[in-house]
């Protein structure tokens, strides 16, 4: 057993115990601290796996993603500081069983796969040839990934906005009458004028 | 450190993470389970792509989506989060019952 052997026991130790602590521990914002600790293993495992580029990349972008992660568990928390034991759970049985099968179930597709094995070459340029495939033949695919994130910024906006970005959607529409000039059809608005003085 | 068990290391990531998806009755806390099941995706499908694919950069390129997956769940996550809580003052998923039945 080498010193990468050792190196992968011990970071995939940190990764699933730290996993596992994120749902064990009594502040929601050491949670997000311990799956920032997960992340960051798993990064290291994807980096000695020779891909150093996505494994600093994921190490980068997780660990500005459990800062965001944390401040919103400060605004949603159940338990300032952790200070009292905290199990909200509910389906609890039914869950583990859950996640035991799916890692047994995961577990042995994997030792009765046969694999092919085809290995990184070591002397590959594997960062400059990301480079060129993200660029060239696979630019579509990346820059679709980042319309994405465009409509996924939008999304989010309007989402978390107060009510949307002009008041209520049916605020003071007229719904059209059935003949020419005729009465509004279906729901009525409001009566009284009321929306005449708030007129911004 | 093989194939298998890197692949193992990712199983059990993708269970501890399905496990807290659905054990949690916070919302914050749920999203981290799914955060943690893309995490065992991550190192799955960067372990098949260094041990089966000879580097062919297309498997990097998966692992970026991934990567952007997890940030549309998070921002939109957190986003729907706020919106529930502004309409309901509710940050427990029970609290949510008009999708049932």
């Amino acid at each position: 057993m080498g010193l990468t052997d050792l190196l992968f026991l011990a970071l995939s130790a940190i990764a699933i115990v730290s996993g596992w602590r994120v749902f064990a521990t009594d502040s929601m914002v050491r949670a997000s601290f311990l799956l920032l600790l997960s992340f960051v293993a798993v990064g290291l495992i994807i980096v000695m796996l020779a891909a150093p580029y996505i494994g600093v990349a994921t190490i980068f972008m997780m660990a500005v993603e459990m800062m965001v992660m944390a401040l919103f568990m400060v605004m949603f928390m159940m338990n300032p500081a952790g200070l009292n034991p905290m199990m909200m759970v509910h389906q609890h049985r039914f869950s583990i069983a859950a996640g035991v099968l799916a890692f047994a179930g995961l577990t042995a597709t994997i030792l009765f796969t046969s694999f092919p094995e085809i290995p990184v070459d070591p002397a590959a340029p594997i960062v400059h040839d990301l480079g060129i495939e993200l660029l060239g033949p696979s630019m579509l695919i990346f820059e679709t990934a980042g319309v994405t994130l465009l409509a996924t910024m939008i999304g989010s906006v309007i989402l978390s906005s107060r009510s949307g970005r002009f008041g209520m959607a049916d605020q003071g529409s007229r719904p059209p009458g059935l003949e020419l000039d005729g009465e509004p059809a279906g729901r009525q608005p409001e009566a009284g004028g009321g929306h005449h003085h708030h007129h911004h | 450190m093989t194939l298998a068990t890197v692949l193992i290391v990712a199983a059990a990531l993708i269970g501890i993470g399905l496990y807290g998806a659905l054990s949690q009755q916070s919302f914050v806390m749920l999203m981290m389970g799914l955060e943690l099941m893309l995490n065992g995706g991550l190192l799955a499908v960067i372990g098949l792509w260094a041990n089966t694919m000879g580097g062919a950069p297309e498997g990097q390129l998966l692992a970026i989506i991934i990567m952007a997956v997890m940030a549309v769940d998070m921002a939109i996550g957190f986003a729907l989060v706020t919106a529930v809580y502004r309409k309901r003052q509710a940050d427990v998923t029970e609290s949510l019952t008009t999708m049932k039945h």
